[in-house]
């Protein structure tokens, strides 16, 4: 078995050469055989969601998501997948939560309907009792051995829980106790999803940041892996989406969202929304979509009662998040719920759902922007190392040109 | 009487009860519900107009092109603006890659296990006991398909992906075109995939749905229904606006007939929203959730024309273009959507050969402050349209009416059946525990709930 340094290499890297679920599945497959590993009962929750994330699960490639079946997980519930219906199908689901008790997996796509008591989502029927997602949810959460939000909607909310959000949807972690894995992605791209299923199973939990996301695909912002990031610094702008230049004027968000898009690109690296001329609206981010929308409007300057905040310093605070991971909840708070809803030109009305205390919120404000300098000054110093590790010029342009997607990934 | 319930009816995308009523080995009656409310055309008040078709594509991860393009062109007629012929073509091209996509995965991921015993591993088993008539070898043969069609989906998305940036939920699209460039590298790459799809399809896959037809004849009399249809068409033609797929309206089993979208309404007595008064047009403002009306089943609504039950999809579109007439039934549901997968192939074909190599695939355009507009598109299952205003920049008005409304209906204010519940009468039922049989009336419609439950509320 690869040894987790060189998986998460591989992870890292997959993209360059093929498939990461096609590198993946020969070791597991050769790790199942020696009896290293055993395949973990999975049951797949579908709550509030577009089932957007199986559909891209499906989209494995080479091998199919039928591969991923047979040789990665033992799917014993996902209602789209079982042959059996109805009560059937239920039977399995609670089999397997009885026999299976402190082993299953549960994976959670789609978020949690909260509102009336989770009467806004039934997911079964047990008996006579119409079982809501939120009560299901509730129920096996703490006999399972991992809680895993595949999504943005099942991670923090996603579109299901935008403004004005009347059927209460909310992310898996706010519902429940257990500790929860975050695989966020409007949709998740397939190498995400069977990356961190094969690190749980190999290796255990991956690291992660602070809003409990794998650091391996989520560790780095799309603005800091993007192609176009050169013009950024030249100062070349597209005017317009699908214009040559980078695109942060007409919107993009890839300053403030965590993902590997640019270097893994998507349905077997043909392309990616950046690539193509749209401009990154931030699908991974834990405020998606009302704090990065209007999709087609940059992140304009916060202002705050403490000075102006503008997009390099929230993009590097977010950084920081990544880096720091534990014990900046704080910020996280700001960012999301504070910045995100109330300042970010969204859709809330203004004069609504004003922030409670403004005190606190001071405070928390203060503090993010200490942080901010603290980080802006540390990078300062980093920035004077690295002239000296500045690489010779033309072993550089062949780094780059190496993760530079070549033709023969480009189809 | 027996009233037997199926939740979740499995292998359709969201919750979906069905009580069905059995008599004598027959279904006698059946009310279907859906069980998921989101409310996302509430969402899009407020909102920036132009992000209505990044936004409200995350109402389906299935069939997320369709939205998109359905809010696109409200868009264009909000802004005044059209399409450039390249940025049509592409769109299509887009789009067609969705359909291809839903089509394959419909039949081999979702349908082929109601007539093929799967491998003998979960989620394949547990599984219905009765009635898998294939001949061993044959179902080998057919799942061996079916591996092989996951990958042709997967294709598929690659292709759509090509012009679209990613799938599902491509990024592309704008009112005027698409955002990609059609570069000869990129139209040779979606043409490439596309050909080789093309191939498997008239192929393999035609063959494998006729193969079911044939082991299972009697489909070709179960799951009639009303013979209603209706389609707005799909696939414009830039500058024209023809389209490939005609819009029209057939009533049980007749000629087509001119269809006229203000007479479409929804009626809510048995759904789960206030008030059960008369049924309102989608530039109405609707009403409410209300999860504790008393007669309420579903949070779908019941979309009639002219007070009409009518059903939408592969087989509506094949009666209204004259494409496909056999009859209404399960089979003729599937075999219809096979067909139209090739034709689709075919048109695909069509509009690659028709795009001049790096044309501009968009303009740029300043939107009004003010602006109305209506999006009408078939999408995989149906009739989808979605309706936009606007003021001063920000959404004042948006409601989307689905295909699975339509399909999928509970019973209308004058206590109409739906159509699905309708095709479900007379169903025969072998073994009363499993109802497999009603299960494939269902799926031939491939309904799809994620998108189905909707309200506006000011």
């Amino acid at each position: 078995m690869l040894s987790r340094r060189d998986f998460l290499k591989l992870c890292m890297s997959a993209a360059l050469t093929a498939g990461l679920t096609e590198q993946l599945l020969p070791i597991m497959r050769q790790a199942f055989a020696e009896r290293k590993l055993t395949k973990p009962p999975v049951i797949w929750l579908e709550l509030g969601s577009c089932t957007g994330n199986s559909v891209s699960l499906d989209n494995a490639v080479n091998p199919t998501f039928y591969q991923v079946l047979h040789d990665m997980i033992d799917l014993r519930y996902h209602w789209l997948l079982n042959a059996a219906q109805g009560e059937q199908a239920v039977q399995a689901l609670m089999d397997t939560v009885e026999q299976e008790s402190g082993n299953f997996w549960i994976v959670v796509e789609g978020s949690v309907m909260t509102a009336d008591n989770g009467r806004f989502n039934h997911i079964f029927l047990r008996g006579n009792e119409m079982v809501t997602g939120l009560a299901a949810l509730r129920e096996f959460a703490p006999r399972a051995k991992h809680v895993i939000a595949v999504g943005t909607c099942a991670c923090f909310g996603g579109p299901a829980a935008a403004y004005p959000n009347p059927g209460g949807a909310k992310g898996v972690w706010d519902v429940i106790k257990q500790p929860v894995i975050n695989i966020p992605g409007c949709p998740s791209h397939p190498d995400w999803i069977t990356g961190t299923f094969s690190h749980l199973l190999m290796y255990g939990l991956p690291q992660m940041d602070s809003y409990n996301r794998p650091k391996m695909f989520f560790g780095q912002t799309i603005h800091d892996l993007c192609q176009r990031r050169q013009q950024y610094e030249d100062g070349i702008f597209a005017a317009f989406p699908g214009e040559k230049g980078c695109l942060y004027k007409v919107g993009c968000k890839g300053p403030v969202t965590h993902a590997d898009c640019p270097k893994r690109q998507w349905n077997h690296y043909v392309n990616w929304p950046v690539r193509a001329g749209a401009p990154c609206i931030g699908c991974a981010g834990p405020g998606f979509p009302d704090s990065t929308m209007p999709f087609y409007e940059h992140l304009p300057d916060v202002h705050t009662p403490l000075g102006a905040l503008n997009v390099k310093k929230i993009g590097a605070a977010a950084v920081g998040l990544g880096a720091a991971a534990t014990g900046v909840h704080f910020i996280t708070g700001v960012m999301t719920r504070r910045v995100g809803k109330n300042w970010l030109e969204g859709t809330k009305p203004q004069e609504t759902d004003q922030p409670e205390n403004l005190e606190q919120l001071k405070q928390e404000l203060d503090d993010l922007i200490r942080q901010q300098n603290a980080l802006i000054s540390e990078s300062k110093s980093l920035a004077k190392n690295k002239v000296k590790r500045r690489l010779p010029r033309t072993f550089r342009k062949k780094v780059v040109d190496f993760f530079r997607p070549g033709p023969k990934h480009r189809r | 009487m027996a009233v037997q319930t199926i939740f979740p009816v499995t292998r359709i995308h969201e919750p979906l009860r069905a009580d069905i009523e059995v008599q004598a080995g027959k279904v006698t009656d059946a009310w279907l519900g859906a069980h998921l409310f989101r409310g996302m055309e509430s969402m899009m008040l407020n909102r920036d107009p132009r992000d209505a078709a990044l936004f409200t594509q995350r109402i389906c991860g299935i069939c997320s092109s369709a939205h998109s393009i359905a809010a696109s062109m409200a868009q264009q007629q909000a802004f005044g603006v059209h399409p450039t012929p390249t940025g049509q073509h592409l769109t299509n091209l887009i789009y067609a890659a969705d359909i291809i996509q839903n089509n394959l995965r419909h039949f081999y991921v979702l349908v082929l296990y109601d007539y093929v015993k799967g491998p003998d591993i979960p989620p394949y088993v547990p599984r219905a006991q009765t009635d898998y008539r294939l001949p061993p070898k044959v179902s080998e043969e057919l799942l061996q398909h079916a591996k092989q069609a996951a990958r042709k989906a997967v294709q598929a998305h690659e292709a759509m992906a090509v012009f679209g940036a990613k799938a599902p939920m491509q990024q592309t699209i704008l009112p005027t075109g698409v955002t990609e460039q059609a570069s000869g590298e990129r139209i040779m790459a979606y043409s490439s995939i596309l050909q080789e799809i093309t191939e498997w399809v008239e192929n393999v896959h035609i063959s494998d749905v006729l193969t079911i037809a044939e082991y299972y004849q009697d489909y070709y009399s179960i799951g009639a229904g009303y013979g209603n249809f209706i389609s707005v068409g799909m696939f414009p033609a830039p500058l024209t606006g023809d389209r490939s797929f005609p819009a029209g309206l057939v009533i049980n089993q007749g000629q087509p007939e001119t269809l006229d979208v203000n007479h479409f309404a929804e009626e809510i007595r048995y759904s789960w929203y206030n008030g059960d008064g008369a049924g309102h047009a989608p530039i109405q403002a609707g009403p409410g959730p209300n999860r504790d009306k008393p007669e309420a089943y579903s949070w779908i609504k019941a979309p009639r024309y002219k007070e009409l039950p009518v059903e939408c999809g592969p087989l509506a579109r094949g009666f209204i273009s004259g494409d496909y007439r056999r009859g209404v039934s399960v089979m003729d549901r599937l075999i219809a959507r096979a067909r139209e997968t090739l034709k689709i192939c075919k048109l695909a074909q069509g509009f690659v050969a028709a795009i001049v190599p790096d044309t501009p695939s968009f303009q740029r355009y300043t939107q009004p402050d003010s602006g109305a507009g209506v999006g009408l598109t078939d999408a995989m299952r149906g009739v989808l349209g979605h309706w936009l205003e606007y003021k001063h920049n920000k959404v004042t008005h948006y409601q989307i009416i689905t295909p699975t409304t339509w399909n999928f209906s509970p019973r209308d204010n004058r206590g109409v059946r739906g159509p699905v519940e309708q095709a479900l009468i007379g169903t025969p039922i072998a073994a009363e525990g499993e109802l497999i049989e009603a299960g494939r009336v269902i799926r031939s419609f491939d309904p799809c709930f994620t998108c189905a439950v909707h309200l506006f509320k000011k």
